[in-house]
Order: structure tokens, then sequence, then C-alpha cells
């Protein structure tokens, strides 16, 4: 029993030198050479940093392309998803208050033109992406706000979705923060 | 064929290409056989001499569970004082506080067991500290601790009649060497060059587009995130785990993440196969397995593509599918597809929240954390199995009147009997630990902890009890995801998880490499035309039969009390 104890502790010591000090320093040592420089990939405007790539922000300004509702309100100091149940009752009210209020920026629309990402909120409340349905039904409302042209608009949506990958797997989606900021670029 | 569905197909099919030349591999490795990484051979008899270890040196099955408990108890104490005082150790750069004792009891437990049940939330629970140096180091030595541990049980019946089953360490240290490291390295820059942080910085801060002062959490989280999937382990960097942006960047690493989960436990079917030289056996079972993973993941791809039937009723589009709780870049049909492969086997790892999802999703997602052995976790999905198969062996042999045998060893009222009492242990954790639960919920509401009893429940009704029954079911399978809007970190989830956490992992390793052992060590028979062949059809469905009835059994009220009741009362809204 007693050999056993010893070889488990100064196994340990070892698979710790290996598995926690020199596994890790190898992948920070290879990060640097990868986008965000192995810190997460910046979004800079005017060389100000205005976010991160993946982290989605909150957008309310009517002017800018909004992002889905978040259950931490775009915190990313943590995250977390709103764990409602499908048949909760307080629930179903607050989604349905968020139809309301979608439906009062955008007049023009019909409730069976409003995709739910737009209504739910998302497992990491920091969900980047709205689908290119949730873009396509606010470009009347931005350009309203813009002055702009709905066409160009169209266009900058179109230019800003990223596709299945390879053409094949998974769903096209929206980065509401990079489309946002083309919007302001267009702008000058 | 739409791209969401395709996704998962090519996803499904990737994991079957690596996984099989990967058990063939395996097999190789634990027998000693020559393979192209024995380069590692000098480099692993360092690790050996350092450790003061004798990798020739045979154990019986006895030895091979000291040897496995010891070092286990060795890290359950270390880990439960350095999470406790984690806040006087370095690398903390954002501040974080020491675990209470009853959250340091859970979380070290939990990640000792492979379980990975948080409690807490990795942005202000953890520091980079105990990040690497608790959670992913268990993360490799348990998936190594399981894996070593099904090798045992292979040895007992590659050879006709053996008691000595090689070297714990032997095996231990070479799931590291040779599997659980290298694949990591391959898929931490995958993750890395995507995206996932890997630099040691702390916190930032920016002002966002609109004008929000925004704070954003960072870590070298990419090395730990492929060892949670490949060691079946689950516990993520963040919060919400493979949901959020930096643990999860793309649909690429969503395919990447959902297949390395999958591969070792498939991998270590089909090494037991050739490490016994009875391959169509090895395929037999993952015939089974394989049905039963797809019999829980169509209904559930199904359910969530259907979309919410309240939100329906709303009169907006659920053009895609059911969306709370899930990402858009992942989509609902990928989300479906992960929470059905982290259920079966047990990782736990999440990319939407569970507690979101559909009646029926969350119905098969317990059923498969209860059956816990379509593949299941590394290398203890096999020996999970291995149970079902002594108890359909006999259940067979009574009904042809002949004495059961497993591979040529009589199987006898010794075997049986722990069979017997590991099969009983699930039921009895998780119907008592969640009828505990709701007593306490409903009669000490006020009890004054952390969080009131009566405020742990996210939902109301049916769904409310779900999170309880789901809670429990995570733990007693050692998985670890989550119904998350229970409110569990208080004493009596800590301790009572805790203990469950414990009893899952150790009592259904204990026992099916005791039953091998002594099986191992009888005398063989050889084949004759009386031997019940455990490789044909008709056994296979035996096994299945056996699954199915003991499962639903056991399971089946409680069940209709949770996600059956609520499934009923939401289906009316379809009219």
């Amino acid at each position: 029993m007693k050999k056993y104890i010893l070889q488990s502790i100064r196994l340990t010591l070892v698979l710790m030198v290996l598995l926690c000090i020199l596994y890790p320093l190898t992948l920070a040592f290879a990060g640097k050479f990868s986008k965000g420089e192995g810190s997460g990939e910046k979004v800079t405007k005017n060389g100000e940093t205005v976010g991160y790539a993946l982290i989605g922000q909150s957008f309310t300004n009517p002017e800018y392309f909004w992002g889905r509702p978040s259950a931490v309100g775009y915190n990313a100091a943590g995250s977390g998803g709103s764990n409602k149940g499908p048949s909760n009752p307080d629930y179903l009210q607050q989604v349905s208050d968020r139809v309301d209020t979608l439906l009062k920026y955008h007049p023009y629309l019909k409730k069976s033109q409003i995709p739910s990402d737009l209504v739910t909120a998302s497992g990491s409340g920091l969900d980047p992406n709205i689908s290119v349905e949730g873009a396509k039904i606010q470009i009347k409302r931005v350009a309203e706000y813009r002055k702009l042209d709905e066409k160009q608009l169209e266009k900058l949506v179109e230019e800003n979705t990223e596709k299945p990958l390879l053409g094949l797997f998974g769903p096209s989606a929206v980065n509401v923060l990079k489309l946002n900021l083309a919007l302001d670029e267009l702008k000058k | 064929m739409n791209t969401e569905l395709l996704g998962i197909i090519a996803s499904f099919a990737i994991t079957l290409v690596i996984a099989v030349p990967l058990g063939k591999y395996l097999a190789k490795v634990f027998a000693g056989e020559k393979t192209w990484t024995d380069f590692l051979k000098p480099f692993e008899s360092i690790i050996y001499k350092l450790s003061g270890i004798n990798p020739k040196e045979q154990m019986t099955w006895k030895q091979h569970l000291k040897a496995m408990l010891t070092i286990n108890s060795v890290w359950l104490v270390y880990g439960f004082f350095v999470l406790m005082y984690q806040d006087k150790l370095p690398l903390n750069p954002d501040g974080n506080a020491g675990m209470s004792p009853d959250l340091s009891f859970n979380t070290i437990i939990s990640f000792v067991v492979n379980c990975n049940l948080q409690h807490y939330s990795g942005e202000s629970g953890l520091t980079y500290f105990t990040q690497q140096f608790v959670i992913m180091f268990l993360h490799f030595t348990s998936a190594a601790t399981g894996i070593a541990a099904a090798v045992v049980f292979f040895k007992a019946f590659r050879d006709k009649t053996t008691t000595t089953l090689g070297n714990f360490w032997e095996f231990f240290v070479k799931s590291i060497t040779r599997l659980l490291l290298p694949l990591s390295l391959i898929v931490g820059l995958i993750l890395a060059f995507n995206g996932t942080p890997t630099s040691y910085e702390g916190k930032d801060q920016f002002i966002s587009l609109q004008g929000d002062t925004v704070n954003v959490s960072r870590g070298p989280a990419a090395g730990m995130i492929a060892v949670k999937h490949l060691g079946t382990n689950g516990g993520g960097w963040f919060g919400v785990n493979s949901a959020h942006p930096l643990e999860n960047p793309s649909y690429l690493t969503n395919m990447v993440e959902v297949i390395s989960q999958m591969i070792i436990p498939i991998a270590m079917v089909l090494a037991f196969g050739y490490f016994i030289r009875k391959r169509k056996f090895a395929w037999t079972i993952f015939g089974v397995m394989t049905i039963g993973m797809f019999m829980l993941l169509i209904p559930t791809i199904m359910s969530e593509l259907g979309g919410n039937p309240a939100i329906e009723k709303l009169g907006i589009s659920q053009s895609t599918g059911a969306m709370e709780g899930k990402e858009v870049r992942f989509g609902p049909a990928a989300s479906a597809y992960w929470s059905t492969v982290t259920t079966i086997i047990s990782t736990g790892s999440v990319n939407s929240m569970h507690d979101s999802g559909m009646p029926l999703s969350g119905l098969y997602q317990l059923l498969g954390m209860m059956i816990n052995s379509f593949y299941g976790g590394c290398g203890v999905g096999i020996l999970n199995y291995f149970i079902y198969l002594i108890i359909a062996v006999f259940i067979s042999g009574l009904m042809v009147g002949r004495t059961p045998e497993f591979l040529g060893h009589k199987v006898e009222a010794r075997e049986i009997k722990i069979a017997a009492i590991i099969t009983l242990l699930s039921p009895l954790l998780i119907l008592a630990g969640t009828a505990i639960a709701t007593f306490v919920f409903g009669a000490y509401g006020d009890a004054d902890w952390a969080v009131k009893p009566a405020n742990w429940l996210n939902n109301p009704s049916f769904h409310g009890f779900s999170e309880m029954l789901y809670e429990m079911t995570s733990s007693n399978a050692n998985n670890g995801s989550g119904f998350e809007g229970l409110g569990d970190n208080n004493i009596f989830w800590n301790i009572s998880t805790g203990i469950v956490l414990f009893l899952g992992r150790f009592l259904p390793i204990i026992g099916p490499i005791a039953i091998a052992g002594l099986l191992g060590a009888k005398k063989y028979i050889p084949e004759s035309a009386g031997t019940l062949k455990t490789d044909t059809k008709t056994f296979a469905l035996m096994t299945f039969a056996v699954i199915l009835v003991l499962n639903a059994l056991s399971y089946f009220p409680a069940l209709a009390l949770g996600p059956l009741a609520e499934y009923f009362t939401m289906i009316g809204l379809r009219e």
C-alpha cells in the first residue's frame, strides 16, 4: 500500500510537468502565430479596439442591426443562457413582448416574417451571429434611420454573410458586429 | 439535402473513419505489440523511472484496483485544498476568490471521477492555475484511469486462464503518452488557429461600437477544450461550455469537438475485439450501441427541428427549428446531434442549453445517461456494457437451461450478484437522490442555504422536476451536463451530488473489473455445440432487450413525471 502511495505522488508530479506546463506552453507558443496572437481576434475601428470578432455585443440603437436577446446582456466577463424551459409561461410572455418590440420598430413586418432567433436568447448570451433572415428584415429600418438606399444594405448583408463550411456543412449566419462596422464605414 | 443535416452525417462518418483504425492501434499499444509510436518508449521510461515504477511488474485484479484507488485518492486530497486556496496561488490575473468547502468538495470529486459537473462558472470560479493544474490535469488523468481500467478488463479475456493482468501504471501512462496527449495537441492546435485563446492574459476591456464598456474573459483555453472532449470529460473553460464563442468559435470547430469526444469510446469497443482476437464480437457490440444511438438521435433531431409549439402559437417563423439556448452558427440540427452524443457517451459538454430544449429531447438525453453505455465514456462505456452482457448471458442461460458462460468462462452466482448490485445501484442513486431533493424542495423551502430550496428551480411544474432529475442522473452517469437553470451551488446539491458522483464512478469500475478478474481466473471451457454464442444477431438482440427492459422498468415513472408530462401538455398547442 505504502508503495502505491509513493508511486502515485511521484507519478502525479511528473505528469504535472508534462500536462500542466509543457503541453499548454507549447500551445501558447503556437497560438502566437494565430490571428489574435492567442489572445482572441480583435476588431478595430480607426485604430481603436471596438470588440472581439467572435464575441457578440449589445446593439439597441435603431441605426444598427440588432443581435439576439442575451440572458447576460452581452457581458462577456461571464456567459449564460436563459435556461428557460419551453413551456414556462413567464418565458413565453417574454418572447411575446420581444415580438411586440420588434413589430414596433418594424411596422412593415408580418409576424410570420420574424425568425425565432431574433426573439430567443442564445446559449452563451454572447452569440455574435443572427440568421440571414434576421438581418434581411432589419434592412428597411436601418435604411430609414440612416437615410441609405435599401439596395446598398442588401448588398452589405450579402457581403457579410458567412456561408456554410465548404458550402456544404452547417447554417449560414451574419456576424452582427462586422456588419455594423461595415455599415459605419459606408457612411463616410 | 440541407446543409445542417449534411453536417451531422459528415461528422458521424469522419468519426468512424478515425475510430476504426484507432481501435486497432490501441489494441496493439496495450498488447505491447509494435506500433509506429514506439519511438516514445525512452520518454516513457523516464516517466517510470522518475516515479519509481516497474512497468513489467504484473498485477492481479485486486492490485489494479488498489493502485487505481490510491492515485485517485491522492488527486482528491490535493485538489480539494488547492481549489479552496486558489486565491493565494499564482496565475490569477482576474483576482478570483477561493472556493467554499462544499463547492470544492463537489468540484474535486466531479473532476476526479471524469464527470465534470460544474457548480461554478469558469470565468469567475477558477484561476488559470486551477484551470490547468487541477481541472485540465484531471481531464487527462481521469480519462486515462477509465481507459486503463478497461484494458485490465480486456486482459482478463485475452488468455484462456489468467490471474496476472498487466501493470496498471503502464496502461495508465500509455493512455496519456500514446493517445490523449498527441491527439490533444492536434485538436488544441486546430482550436488555437480558429479563434480559441491560448495566452495567459487576463480579462480585457474595450468600448463597444455602440459605446458600452465591456469586459471579456479569456485565458489559455485551447488545450483544455481539446482534452475535455477527447477524454469525454466535458468540463469547459467558460461557464456555458462549448456554446461560448471562444470555446467553440465556428461550425468547423464544432465538428472537430463533436468528433473528438466520440472517437476514443468507439475505438475502445473495437480495440476490445482486436485485443481478445474476437473481432466479430466487438462489431456486434458496436452494432447494438450504434442502433441505440440512432434510436435516441433521430427523434431528438426531429423534435428540435420541429421547433417549440408554444412559440409557433405566437405566430413567428421557426424555419430553422427551436432557437432558445442555441447558437446561430451551429443551428438546431448540430445542437441536437451534440446533445445526443454528449449524453450517450459521458462527456457532458454542451453547445446549447439543454434546459431550453424540447421536452422529448430532454427525455432522450436522460435516457442516454441512464443507459450510459451506447459507446459510453472513455473506457468506462465498455465496462458498463459488460454488466449488461453478463445479465444477458445469465438470462439467456436460464432460458435455454444451461450454466451461463461468457467467453469460455462459467458465470456463477458470485459474478451475477456483483452484476445485479451494479445494475441496481444506478436507479437507487438517481431515484433516491431525486426523491430526497424533491422532498427538501417541498418541505424545507426556506432553509437558509446559499440558494433557498424554494428558489432552486428556474422553471415551474414538470420542467422543474426534470431539472432535479437531470442533475442526479448526470451525476450518477458521470456525465456532467446539466439543466443549468437549477440553482445548484449550495450545500445540498454540492454534497448530495458529490456522493452520487463518487459511488456512480468507482462501483461501476470495481464491479466489472472484479467480475472480469474472477472469470479470467476460472478454467477455460472450449467452445462446443452447446455453447451460447455471444457474437450472433440473436444474442445482440437479447442484450438490447435487457438494456431496454432494465432501464424502462427503473426509470419510466420518473420520466413520466418530468419530460413526458411536459410533452403531453405541450402537444395540445399544435392543434
